[in-house]
């Protein structure tokens, strides 16, 4: 099919993105660490165990069998449908994005197999726009959902997502219901739906498909909420508690399934779909 | 006494004297003629001011604190209205109203965003943001329409749900999600009006529907002005107006605009100067499109009303494809 682009696409390892000089600082603790203990951590903090955000194309090949990822709709992007001017245009700051990410959206899918496993994967980037959802990554996770449902494979999504993106209106928020509503199509095939959240999940992406997964998983000590922690101290006009909308704080809540490890993702993510799928 | 926003100054100035002529009559001077020249005055300057708001001056109608909220117009278009109360697992929340009603003979569930009128009552509704237990219980009054394929009318009125630690923890996100699911799949027709502010996720939560209308002046975005402009131009509380005003144009979030991206189905017309002027013909107005959208529906099979409300949320978006060289990538 023309959608899907051929196997082992150089730019799959062009976009891998290596943090620069020899020492790294984490973001979390504050630690420096040796860049090249950092990358066999698979960007890790060895002190504090932060998983620090990372590309999309980089956790994909974390995660699937060697050259099994075929990407679809690489070329999908958002229209500017309001014609929205702040500082820049829309238009123009799609454009640094796109450059400055090397990514064309916030939102990479494809299909792929883990340890064999066939399965339609959506992976969202945060370096590209605050992984804001528009009407291109809506409508790339309904056709990533659709892809699932034809070829009666498991879908898996990792989210990263700061919300809506504001520069598309009324459009971006429509994309709430749009992807809802075909994960409910994929329930009523009874095809599993794995949801894993990294550092960040907030606002129109985790209250649509993000927290619509029949299993949950966090990555340890991402930020995940509804609102974010300036805007809520702000209309309570209080402190908040520490570790305030840190998975921690979600699974004790009762909000997520589990939390895992970057390193056990990948085995975590194949014994579910087996027992999932292996009845 | 009346509350005049703004831009209604001019208007005040003429009733204040239209009230003051009044009082000359009742002492028995012969004003007749003036006053009902003032009236045509009054009349002529609120249709031309209404008819050129800015769209920040309709976010200022959409919360204007006389406009009619969900229980007005409940009140006002059934027959008879039962509330029901709780999510049956944490708490009833004031913030969203609900229950059954029957509006000409005719069964329906209504469910709304909540605001408060006195300030003792906005703090009981909780200005109108739901905690997660209002979108569950919104969600339980739907299932139980749908069990007894009663149609479902939602009133949508909200700034957003609400931001709180108690909501994070009881996850909002997954209240927001679940409905949205739901709703795609409830096989009862959904007819959505938003009568006020459509506040994004929190509005949408009960906004997903064969059917969705705008009152004239309601805004619906997917974040508010205030909002926006705090994120792109730094705006903080109690700085000037005009970068709110520009906001409020960039992101497209009158009745008007909606229209014309056709995310909304039709809009409905509010008596002349705004809902709050005449809460009873506001209430007709959307009693008639209630009636005339539930008889449309009922014409389709649960089939086909599916598949169009599907195709419906799925089709809206605005995309392109682009080639590698439009980026600029060897």
């Amino acid at each position: 099919m023309a959608w899907f682009k051929k196997t082992g696409d150089p730019e799959t390892d062009k976009t891998v993105k290596i943090p620069q000089g020899l020492w790294v600082k984490c973001s979390s603790c504050k630690e420096i660490v040796y860049s090249k203990e950092f990358i066999k951590n698979l960007e890790v903090c060895p002190k504090c165990n932060y998983h620090s955000r990372i590309g999309a194309y980089t956790r994909i090949n974390l995660l699937v069998d060697h050259e099994s990822f075929s990407e679809t709709n690489p070329n999908l992007v958002s229209a500017d449908p309001l014609n929205f001017v702040d500082t820049i245009s829309y238009k123009e700051r799609l454009t640094i994005s796109q450059e400055k990410s090397r990514l064309k959206e916030t939102v990479v899918t494809g299909l792929a197999s883990i340890k064999g496993i066939p399965i339609s994967l959506v992976v969202m980037d945060f370096s590209f726009l605050g992984g804001s959802m528009g009407s291109a990554v809506g409508e790339k996770i309904v056709r990533a959902v659709n892809d699932a449902i034809v070829n009666e494979y498991p879908l898996v999504i990792f989210s990263s997502s700061g919300g809506a993106r504001m520069q598309e209106g009324i459009f971006s928020l429509m994309q709430m219901s749009k992807i809802s509503a075909a994960i409910g199509r994929l329930k009523e095939h009874s095809l599993p739906y794995l949801s894993v959240l990294t550092d960040p999940t907030f606002g129109g992406v985790s209250a649509s498909f993000a927290m619509l997964g029949d299993i949950i998983i966090a990555e340890p000590k991402s930020l995940i909420g509804f609102a974010g922690a300036r805007v809520i101290s702000q209309t309570i006009k209080q402190k908040l508690p520490e570790h305030f909308q840190e998975a921690e704080f979600l699974l004790s809540h009762g909000l997520i399934d589990m939390i895992v490890d970057r390193k056990d993702m990948q085995k975590t993510i194949t014994s579910l779909l087996i027992m999932l799928i292996n009845r | 006494m009346r509350i005049y926003l703004d831009f209604e100054k001019p208007l005040e100035e003429i009733e204040n004297k239209i009230e003051e002529l009044r009082q000359t009559k009742e002492a028995g001077e012969d004003v007749d003629s003036e006053l009902a020249n003032l009236e045509l005055k009054v009349s002529r300057l609120r249709t031309k001011i209404f008819s050129e708001l800015t769209p920040w001056q309709r976010c200022q109608v959409a919360r204007h604190p006389d406009r009619p909220y969900t229980l007005d117009y409940i009140n006002r278009i059934t027959d008879e209205f039962i509330e029901l109360h709780g999510d049956r697992a944490f708490a009833d929340d004031p913030a969203i109203v609900g229950g059954l009603s029957k509006i000409n003979g005719q069964s329906v569930m209504i469910i709304g965003h909540q605001k408060g009128r006195s300030l003792k009552e906005r703090i009981y509704r909780n200005f109108g943001q739901p905690n997660p237990e209002g979108y569950r219980k919104a969600l339980r009054l739907i299932r139980l329409a749908e069990r007894f394929s009663i149609p479902i009318v939602t009133l949508i009125d909200t700034q957003g749900a609400y931001p709180g630690i108690g909501a994070e923890e009881r996850g909002q996100s997954e209240a927001i999600a679940s409905n949205l699911m739901a709703l795609s799949g409830i096989q009862v027709p959904i007819v959505s009006i938003v009568i006020g502010e459509g506040g994004s996720g929190g509005a949408l939560a009960l906004a997903v529907a064969d059917r969705i209308y705008m009152l004239e002046n309601s805004i619906y975005s997917v974040i508010s002005p205030e909002g926006c402009a705090a994120i792109l131009w730094k705006v903080t509380p109690g700085s000037p107006n005009t970068n709110l005003s520009t906001a409020a144009e960039a992101l497209k979030l009158t009745s008007r605009d909606l229209l014309s991206f056709r995310i909304i189905d039709d809009i409905i017309r509010e008596p002349q100067g705004g809902a709050h002027m005449d809460h009873n013909e506001a209430a007709r107005n959307i009693k008639r499109v209630i009636l005339n959208s539930i008889e449309e529906l009922r014409t389709y099979s649960t089939e086909e009303l599916l598949e169009n409300r599907y195709n419906k949320l799925t089709s809206i978006g605005e995309y392109t494809e682009m080639d590698d060289r439009e980026m600029g990538m060897a």
